[in-house]
């Protein structure tokens, strides 16, 4: 789509920036609506895993005869089932089932098919694996020792000219940046250096992964699964089985959250290679140990920032170097932490070096702005310490240093139209920033960025005979989005909202369609929708130019109705939508509009974020006591979903900062998969999170739409960190920032008081 | 001629080289020219990158024109949750 430069906030829409109820939420607060574990089919089978109770370990073999020999068992598959491949899908596979080593606690290395889930349960004691129990390594700072256990003895490290000859665990090395640092920090009269450390935290979505499989005789597969894009499914299930794709089904579930958790295939390809070996389908639902043991959790991070500048409070230089693990698989999200780490600071000096790390721990998933908020932990907290160096209001600095319109950003292009100053412009001007900090608490404030972007989107829209409108929609609804599809489907016909129903259709229904991930979905499948509306438009137009004897061209669409445009077209009586459509059958036969698209130019997404807390210097609890949102939205279709949005990635970052963490024991174990044990944040922890949209609109999106799913989770850890250190004057520099470091922290605080 | 700057490990593909003049009127002819020109770049490029076109972000958008005189730049593959 070309750019449309004129967008501006003056431009008045009908539907798009209400608040009208969702169509999904009855179904959801009455339990109609069916979730992954909902679905059953006629002789289905259970399915389960057995997994590694080792985090690395050489497996020498699997029997699995006694297992098979339970009566209800049905089939067992290992590695062996799925034959090896060496394209972009071999990582997955080997993730989906272990080959020949166990690469970390819970990985799966055999799956079994029963009559009932308790047989199941029986079988897979029966299974012996005869492992050989390796060393492991779960730190990325350990895993970079010249000592430390290596997982590949053929990794050699990407980005590295020439290719080191010694192989290691560092998967690949990047480095983003321009100018000349070392002469900026020569310039620099205040410099501050230290080094951060983030948690692995887990996506903790409420749903557990869960899909139904089935394989007819014909070679024909369908499946059911809680998933952010079931094309994806399709593609890597048919792939993994050497399906044709056409020979496979997929229809998503309504999903119980995903936040990137639900973007690639666990324990779908495994459920339908036990469908295809038994010829009945099989449901696997994973348990919640299962999903914390074996599915994405984001990397554990170390990040040392230095960021210099002079005493009127311009940043001259600013570094960083990122080590990310993100399991025993290349790919963690590094390049996005170095990309992002000063993306909201226009900086004449920056370098950032990132080190993609290999561990025994499990396969990072995406999680919201993946790779981001690790690192805005540590750049924003020494952000702050700069501006306290200098004696600045911290909220100040980063305005006068702030990324806008026409500067190079630090990952390289030059921005466009971008809505960070507006949004801390916004925030300065919030009634929580106007209104003095309450009594014993800290506040903090702190900005975040990321890129957004578009993506391969399919949809449909027929013109019913009564006038209303169905959608079909490629990309899977995970937060909502299909209010906001409607609303801009109506907007673009000029017809109420309550006129216009959204469905989420299958594989076979639409061309591929990108996963719902980089807060691509309202953006993307709007701007394809507004399209195929106009489509239809242009039809209805014909239609009524037919009726009226009159050119095609002397027909324009205003308002939901053709009519006659200009002085020579005539003096008809306009045609609304309804009637339009009611006779359709008589002037041409039914009405629709597809779109197939591959959207671009998403626009840029920041926030700023400010926090009131108090901590409890005897316990180490800290209660955010006020925190409010401002991001820029470019335009809010449904404001109230975006607010959501908002406010959960807030919430979620929340919990990263205070108490969300993966624990491992010095075996690689995790001693922590269960909700009890990894606390995420609940109601009743938090305040009423509040907000402020700002609508800087993107010149890439007819209406000005950005995507909002991601960006708030980035603020979050920077902004806590330093209110507790405004509140503490302790700069806490790991996550999460949790009761037992808190008291560490005090007590070393007073113990060099004393001494 | 246009100038493309690579970032993060794409540089390593190049001979180390961050900025490299290429004469392209659109991305395909771009990847054209760079992948016959640093066959360490060409697997990648035939992955998929992303590529900044002045201030807008392209993603598989192999006929996207690049003006002359374009600030064009090299990015790794960009995903989300």
């Amino acid at each position: 789509m070309p750019l449309d430069n004129t967008l501006t906030n003056e431009r008045r829409f009908n539907v798009v920036g209400t608040r009208p109820n969702r169509p999904d939420g009855i179904d959801k607060v009455t339990g109609r609506a069916r979730y992954g574990a909902d679905m059953t089919m006629p002789g289905m089978l259970w399915g389960l895993i057995l997994r590694s109770p080792h985090a690395h370990a050489r497996i020498r073999g699997i029997d699995a005869s006694k297992a098979l020999a339970l009566p209800g068992v049905k089939a067992v598959v290992t590695s062996e089932d799925f034959e090896m491949r060496d394209d972009d899908l071999r990582d997955t596979l080997i993730n989906v089932m272990a080959r020949d080593k166990a690469l970390y606690d819970g990985h799966a290395v055999a799956a079994v098919a029963a009559t009932s889930r308790a047989v199941a349960k029986q079988a897979l004691k029966l299974i012996a694996v005869d492992y050989e129990v390796l060393p492991a390594v779960v730190d990325e700072n350990a895993a970079m020792a010249p000592d430390a256990p290596l997982l590949y003895d053929d990794l050699f490290t990407e980005g590295v000219d020439p290719t080191p000859t010694k192989p290691s665990n560092v998967a690949a090395v990047m480095e983003f940046g321009h100018g000349d640092i070392e002469a900026g920090f020569a310039k620099a009269d205040v410099i501050v250096e230290r080094t951060f450390k983030t948690g692995a935290t887990h996506q903790g979505y409420i749903e557990p992964h869960a899909c139904v499989a089935s394989y007819g005789a014909d070679g024909d597969g369908e499946m059911w699964v809680c998933t952010q894009g079931h094309f994806m499914i399709r593609d890597n299930c048919a792939r993994l089985l050497g399906m044709d794709l056409s020979r496979l089904r997929v229809t998503a579930s309504e999903i119980g959250g995903g936040f990137g958790g639900k973007t690639t295939v666990f324990i779908e390809p495994v459920a339908l290679a036990l469908a295809k070996k038994t010829g009945r389908p099989v449901k696997i639902v994973m348990s919640r140990d299962e999903v914390f043991r074996a599915t994405g959790p984001t990397s554990s991070s170390t990040n040392r920032i230095k960021i210099g500048a002079t005493k009127n409070g311009r940043i001259v230089a600013a570094e960083a170097e990122l080590r990310y693990q993100g399991g025993p698989f290349a790919g963690s999200p590094v390049q996005w932490g170095a990309m992002t780490a000063f993306a909201c600071y226009d900086l004449e000096n920056v370098k950032t070096l990132g080190y993609d790390v290999v561990c025994n721990r499990p396969k990072q998933a995406a999680y919201r702005a993946p790779g981001a908020p690790m690192i805005a932990f540590g750049v924003e907290s020494v952000i702050d310490d700069v501006a306290r160096e200098i004696g600045m209001d911290p909220v100040d600095f980063r305005i006068l240093n702030q990324a806008k319109e026409g500067a190079k950003s630090s990952y390289g292009p030059t921005y466009g139209p971008i809505g960070l100053g507006a949004c801390l412009s916004a925030l300065k001007e919030s009634d929580h920033y106007q209104s003095p900090v309450p009594e014993g608490c800290g506040r903090g404030v702190a900005v975040g960025f990321w890129f957004n972007f578009g993506g391969q989107t399919c949809v449909g829209l027929s013109v019913n005979e009564d006038g209303t409108v169905t959608v079909q929609l490629g990309t899977q609804d995970i937060g909502g989005s299909r209010a906001s599809m409607c609303q801009m489907t109506a907007e673009a016909l000029g017809i109420p909202y309550e006129d216009v129903r959204a469905v989420n259709v299958d594989t076979s229904a639409l061309g591929f369609t990108d996963i719902t991930e980089g807060s691509r979905t309202t953006f993307s499948s709007g701007m394809a929708l507004i399209r195929a509306a106009e489509e239809a438009t242009k039809k209805m137009c014909a239609r009524a130019a037919k009726v009226w004897g009159i050119p095609e061209e002397a027909v324009e669409w205003v308002d939901g109705h053709a009519r006659p445009a200009g002085d020579n077209a005539g003096t008809f009586e306009p045609m609304s939508f309804k009637e339009i459509a009611a006779i359709a059958h008589k002037t041409g036969g039914p009405i629709a509009g597809h779109t197939e698209i591959n959207a671009q130019n998403a626009g840029e997404g920041f926030a700023a974020h400010i926090c009131d807390l108090k901590v409890d210097s005897e316990t180490g609890f800290t209660e955010v006591v006020r925190y409010t949102v401002v991001q820029d939205a470019g335009k809010a279709v449904h404001p109230s979903y975006v607010e959501g949005q908002m406010q959960g990635a807030a919430a979620q970052g929340i919990g990263w900062a205070l108490n969300e963490e993966y624990i491992y024991a010095d075996d690689g174990r995790l001693l922590n998969p269960g909700f009890l044990d990894y606390r995420i944040p609940v109601c009743s922890d938090l305040p009423m999170l509040e907000t402020v949209i700002v609508e800087v609109p993107n010149p890439g999106h007819p209406y000005g739409v950005r995507g909002v799913g991601e960006t708030s989770i980035v603020p979050p850890l920077g902004a806590i960190g330093n209110a507790i250190r405004n509140a503490t004057e302790m700069r806490m520099t790991e996550t999460p920032m949790s009761p037992p470091r808190l008291v560490a922290a005090f007590h070393a605080a007073r113990d060099e008081s004393v001494a | 001629m246009v100038k493309v700057t690579l970032n993060g490990s794409l540089r390593s593909k190049v001979d180390g080289q961050a900025e490299i003049e290429v004469d392209a009127e659109n991305v395909r002819d771009l990847f054209r020219q760079l992948g016959a020109r640093y066959p360490k770049l060409k697997p990648v490029l035939d992955d998929g990158v992303v590529v900044a076109i002045d201030n807008r972000i392209y993603r598989e958008a192999v006929f996207e024109p690049i003006p002359p005189g374009s600030d064009v730049h090299l990015l790794p593959k960009l995903a989300g949750g």
